[in-house]
């Protein structure tokens, strides 16, 4: 079985824990460094992004974190998942984790009561996902090695680069698991490359 | 694409879990907080302890200062009406804050009704001290819980209380048979499908914080054990000698709430912490926490 983390340092680590529980796969709530060493893949969930960088630096994780993207392993962020994915952020002068070729900008659909949801096709995964927004970035531009999967109001809100995916939702606050097993198929996957 | 569902609101909740919100007054603090690694700031005119001094009737804060908070920081921004002021809440979601506290820490405006707050398109956060009142706010639209405990005191004592009472209540449900849970719903003053509600999840329906009497980096890993989902700290930040170096560490204890050594070297040398009051040297109506019906 393929072992996934959820990055606990704050934010919805529960809700991504229960939906990766549902696609069948073991979840680790991951509060160390240390402990990212065996898994097969990563959630950045969402929260605060300023919050989660903030402890990301205190704990020393920034390069354990880098260390595992350059080990080709996947990672999915959402919302501020997401921001800390990016290799460029609007407004600001440094990414934070910055491996994923997209530029993203925080808080771009407005503030909490612009909050919505909506229903989303999802290239290779639905027609119509529950998708919901709050206080959500976007994707403003995204590299040419970046597929888009989803846009909405022709904003990108969902895209991938390979061993990378990231939205700007959160679909672990729904039941629909759909888009976590997607990641998790993308993590069985690069697992059985990495073996041959 | 629908704005100010449930799912919307509390999901905003959600993603304050496992953080610390601060009580701020002006856009300094504001920065000193988010930059502290602060889930989300409280803008005030008066932390509660000193309200609390000056006495009075406590109202929402001058709009000027919200305003200055808002443009300051990215992180949420959340606001104080009193109980039941239809017009400051409303004046509070024009302005564009992500959150109301509907809070017993103002001067009451109603002391018969809350507010209805499904009513609104920006979540709210209310008191309890117990199931029952929970579950009240709940079924008038609240999206977030905070046990009271007292606020503007520095002392814990009525925080453990009520984070203590609320979460055994919620296991008694848990456990309970269906056929019991009318009557437990008439007993504790608490809407019926609520508790049907609780018993099906295991658990409150929205996220549930601790606030009132956070003094301490070891009292916000405190209320994280005792089960928070984060922490309010009010007066305790901005009332303490080193601020920024308090408010950094409230924020690591609450994320490694179990890890001790961690604990004792972050509350070394953090200076004097706000002066704590005794609760029983409260008269009655100095209590806060009796506000709210």
């Amino acid at each position: 079985m393929v072992k996934i983390g959820v990055l606990a340092l704050q934010g919805a680590v529960r809700e991504h824990m229960k939906s990766l529980e549902a696609c069948d796969v073991e979840a680790i709530a991951v509060k160390r460094k240390e402990e990212l060493q065996d898994l097969d893949g990563l959630i950045l969930p969402g929260g605060e992004s300023t919050a989660m960088r903030r402890l990301i630096d205190k704990y020393d994780f920034m390069d354990a974190l880098k260390e595992f993207a350059h080990a080709g392993k996947p990672m999915f962020g959402t919302c501020a998942g997401l921001i800390l994915l990016a290799k460029d952020l609007v407004g600001y002068s440094e990414p934070h984790i910055g491996v994923m070729d997209i530029k993203v900008e925080r808080n771009s659909f407005g503030r909490q009561v612009d909050s919505f949801e909506a229903n989303l096709a999802i290239k290779d995964v639905t027609a119509s996902f529950p998708a919901v927004f709050i206080r959500a970035p976007h994707i403003v531009e995204a590299g040419e090695n970046v597929e888009i999967l989803a846009k909405h109001n022709d904003r990108i809100v969902a895209a991938r680069e390979g061993q990378f995916l990231g939205c700007s939702f959160h679909p672990e606050l729904t039941e629909d698991h759909r888009l976590t097993a997607y990641f998790t198929q993308m993590v069985k996957e690069a697992k059985a490359k990495h073996f041959v | 694409m629908i704005t100010g569902t449930d799912l919307v609101k509390r999901g905003m909740a959600e993603m304050q879990k496992g953080g610390v919100i601060m009580d701020v007054v002006n856009a300094e603090q504001a920065k000193i907080a988010e930059e502290a690694g602060a889930v989300a700031v409280m803008a005030l005119e008066r932390v509660p302890s000193d309200i609390r001094a000056a006495g009075g009737v406590a109202r929402m804060a001058d709009p000027r200062i919200v305003e200055e908070v808002l443009k300051a920081v990215t992180i949420p921004v959340m606001a104080k009406a009193r109980i039941g002021h239809i017009v400051e809440a409303r004046v509070l979601e024009a302005m564009g804050v992500d959150y109301i506290d509907e809070s017993e820490v103002l001067t009451p405006a109603d002391e018969e009704f809350h507010l209805n707050k499904k009513d609104y398109t920006v979540p709210f956060v209310c008191g309890c001290r117990d199931l029952g009142e929970a579950a009240r706010r709940i079924g008038e639209g609240a999206s977030m819980l905070r046990t009271k405990g007292e606020p503007g005191t520095g002392n814990i004592v009525e925080a453990v209380r009520h984070i203590r009472k609320v979460n055994a209540q919620v296991r008694k449900v848990v456990g309970m048979h269906e056929d019991e849970l009318m009557t437990e719903a008439k007993l504790l003053g608490a809407p019926y499908e609520l508790l049907l509600e609780i018993k099906r999840l295991g658990r409150l329906p929205v996220v549930n914080f601790a606030a009132g009497g956070v003094a301490t980096p070891a009292d916000a890993a405190l209320m994280m054990q005792l089960g928070a989902d984060g922490v309010f700290v009010g007066s305790g930040i901005f009332k303490s000698e080193n601020p920024a170096k308090f408010a950094r560490a409230i924020v690591e204890a609450t994320t490694h709430f179990q890890d001790y050594k961690l604990i004792a070297e972050l509350s070394k040398d953090l200076g004097t912490p706000m002066k704590g009051i005794e609760i029983s040297s409260l008269a009655p109506e100095a209590r806060m926490q009796e506000r709210g019906w």
